[in-house]
């Protein structure tokens, strides 16, 4: 007698995919981003990005703003990273009128934008900690943050909204004991780092969760115009620092770490040795850091000759771009376009997110670490 | 049942409910100076002594607010689902023992009871899931349904060798009395180790607490069940998860650690609660301790451990339990074969996570 071979299908049960919408007020979503998954039960197969609860329209607002009063539009793009966005927009007018910058203000920019660099990073681990589910990680990478930003107030009177970096230079010379304070600092936040290392950089449950998850290859990375730490965790080496050297890079020793497989773990791995090589980018800048003036001579009201610069600087989030349009004598710009770096890697997140469970959707965002403030603009 | 009779019965509820509620509020005090301590934070310090009244001051609080029942919800449903959460783990307390004798109910099968107690609490969170007319909360629901069924098992079964251990010492191996009489100077633990194990990891499952909390996750479906739920309803389902926490750790102490026995606890009888106050104590503690620094699982990670891992193992270890009474083997052999099961089972995982590890390792060697 033969064997029946009973064949189990789901042909029979009645399935429906459900919508469902996460965010803008969803405690994952980091700030008021809004996605509406389409499920398959706990798999997602389809996602759909909601953008612009933010849009404050700064674009719009430069062309109505002096060239310095611009400064203070870009501390609130990326309100993470707030001396790296001042420093490309500065950079961006240097260019177009030419502007020498002291190298003393040079070193500072680049330690302040490290350190920038460094706060965003621990304030990512804590986010993605809590992300994927762990307490502790956010009263780590909070705390690591805290410090910094104690720093940054002693240096320009601001936690976050620093209006610090000036075309041509700084607002103001560092105070005294800068120095010595930050070296303080940068053992500090070393102790910080292996503790935040320990914590999940090992654990098991935390490599399940994002090994393996959201991958995309680096030729898709490229596609999408991902920059950054998640291009690079794609296996790509590309860092503007590396490859449009600017300000005093060249002059300092850093490797770019790059990853493999273009996954979660990758992303959070490529920034938490950024961490390291951040920490060391400081510490050569406090040693060659030379006395001398930190502003250059700029005209009080700047009036650029007509023309155009696209500058373009490493950021925590990527590579951010601006573009300016000058018609010539005029005291604020024609047009003023931003290439922001979370706006763009925001584009790969469908493809990261299709065919992942529900729980891997925040793990997912979390890792592509976005600010709405510069996604929106 | 005379008039007296129902008086008696209600003062008893009375008592039994306000200790139980103080309890919890105690736990969850606890929780929050524990947690606190693990992240360098103080915790609840303002309200009374060391921040005591907090919980307090937050429970006043809940059943202060407006009782929100969104227009769409199934009414009948969302009311009765945390009470159909909330009643079972108070009907587990009639049957746990406090010290020898000190008990609401003496039951024969007390163990049964509890089990099957223990399984009815999950209707209340699929009830509340679906009733709630939200998407969150339905797969909340859905989630907790799922979840609950699968380390049901390594429980009951965990629990289960505990009774036939019991047999070897007392004619009653399902009262829970008995069970504290028949583990003597060595608590079970000692001799069944890894069913203690099976046992905690069912608890962690079963009362949703990190890295099991797949049912309530706020990152991902934001409080699940619970979404729709506020002011003293919600309060209910606070109080409930510590409460099942408070009961899951009491019959973990019965049962394997040798519940209210100790030093003196035979001389003097006030020391009884005390012991089982010290031990519930640090089953509660080692879940809070878990909860600080652990990730979260992902559903099909969590059900791939129950049905691969944790299930296998209980299999396991109620044959060894049965084979030891059926050939009268000492308990020490018993202990040693669980010790090279739970050495097996480590060193597999560990095997695994060297290996995992060192992939990641090479991946950024440098």
């Amino acid at each position: 007698m033969a064997a029946t071979e009973v064949e189990i299908t789901r042909d029979g049960l009645d399935r429906a995919e459900m919508n469902i919408n996460m965010g803008p007020q969803h405690p994952a979503t980091h700030g008021v981003f809004r996605m509406v998954l389409t499920l398959d039960g706990e798999l997602v197969t389809d996602v759909e990005p909601h953008i612009g609860y933010l849009h404050r329209g700064s674009e719009r607002l430069s062309e109505d703003e002096n060239y310095q009063q611009i400064i203070t539009l870009f501390d609130r793009l990326d309100y993470i990273a707030n001396f790296n966005n001042e420093w490309v927009y500065v950079r961006a007018v240097e260019k177009i009128i030419n502007a020498e910058v002291p190298e003393r203000a040079e070193y500072l920019r680049v330690i302040l934008s490290e350190l920038n660099r460094i706060a965003s990073h621990f304030l990512f681990y804590g986010t993605y900690g809590l992300d994927t589910g762990a307490m502790n990680p956010v009263m780590i990478g909070f705390r690591e943050r805290e410090r910094i930003q104690a720093l940054f107030e002693a240096v320009s009177g601001a936690r976050m909204m620093h209006n610090y970096f000036r075309i041509g230079g700084l607002k103001d010379d560092v105070p005294d004991g800068f120095v010595p304070a930050t070296r303080v600092l940068l053992d500090q936040l070393k102790a910080g780092y292996d503790e935040a290392k320990n914590t999940l950089t090992e654990s098991e449950v935390f490599i399940e969760r994002t090994a393996g998850v959201g991958a995309i290859s680096g030729e898709q990375a490229l596609d999408f115009g991902v920059s950054g730490p998640v291009l690079r965790a794609s296996g790509i080496d590309y860092d503007v620092r590396k490859n449009f050297p600017y300000s005093v890079y060249p002059e300092l020793d850093f490797t770019v770490p790059v990853g493999k497989h273009g996954d979660c773990y990758d992303r959070y791995m490529v920034r938490m040795l950024e961490i390291e090589q951040s920490l060391s980018i400081i510490e050569q800048a406090l040693d060659k850091l030379p006395e001398g003036p930190i502003q250059s001579r700029v005209p009080r009201i700047i009036r650029p000759e007509a023309g155009d610069v696209y500058v373009n600087g490493e950021n925590p989030r990527g590579d951010l771009g601006v573009y300016i349009v000058s018609v010539g004598h005029h005291a604020t710009p024609y047009r003023l376009k931003i290439r922001g770096p979370s706006f763009c890697n925001l584009m790969a997140l469908a493809t990261m997110m299709r065919g992942s469970y529900i729980a891997d959707a925040t793990v997912i965002l979390g890792s592509l670490d976005i600010v709405l403030g510069e996604v929106d603009r | 049942m005379t008039l007296f009779d129902l008086i008696f019965i209600g003062v008893v509820v009375f008592i039994l409910f306000n200790f139980v509620l103080g309890s919890v509020l105690a736990v969850i005090y606890a929780e929050r100076k524990v947690l606190a301590r693990f992240q360098q934070r103080v915790g609840p310090s303002r309200t009374g002594p060391f921040g005591m009244f907090q919980t307090l001051a937050d429970a006043v609080k809940l059943l202060l607010k407006e009782d929100m029942k969104p227009a769409s919800v199934d009414r009948f449903v969302f009311y009765l689902a945390p009470l159909l959460l909330f009643t079972p783990i108070f009907m587990l307390w009639v049957a746990l023992p406090l010290s020898d004798g000190f008990v609401l109910s003496d039951l024969n099968l007390g163990l049964f009871y509890v089990v099957a107690i223990l399984g009815l609490s999950i209707v209340g969170m699929v009830l509340a899931g679906w009733s709630s007319n939200n998407k969150y909360a339905l797969l909340g629901g859905a989630r907790s349904a799922a979840q609950l069924i699968s380390y049901e098992l390594p429980l009951i079964l965990s629990v289960l060798s505990v009774g036939i251990l019991a047999q070897l010492n007392t004619d009653r191996p399902f009262n829970l009395d008995a069970i504290v009489d028949a583990q003597g100077a060595v608590p079970y633990i000692a001799v069944m180790p890894l069913a203690f194990l099976l046992f905690f990891v069912g608890t962690l499952a079963e009362t949703a607490r990190i890295p099991f909390d797949i049912p309530l996750a706020e990152e991902e479906i934001v409080g699940g069940p619970l979404v729709e739920y506020s002011g003293i309803r919600w309060g209910v389902f606070f109080l409930t998860e510590y409460a099942g926490l408070m009961t899951m750790a009491v019959l973990g102490a019965i049962l394997f650690l040798g519940g209210w026995t100790g030093p003196g606890s035979d001389r003097f009888a006030w020391l009884q609660p005390f012991w089982l106050g010290a031990k519930v104590s640090l089953i509660v503690f080692i879940v809070f301790w878990i909860r600080a620094p652990l990730p979260r699982l992902r559903i099909d990670q969590l059900m791939a451990f129950a049905w691969k891992v944790a299930i296998p193992l209980s299999f396991l270890n109620l044959l060894l339990v049965a084979s030891t009474l059926f050939y009268g083997w000492d308990l020490w052999v018993l202990t040693l074969l669980n010790l090279a099961v739970i050495a097996v089972a480590v060193y597999g995982m560990r095997w695994r996570r060297g290996r995992r590890l060192s992939q990641f390792r090479q991946r950024w060697a440098q």
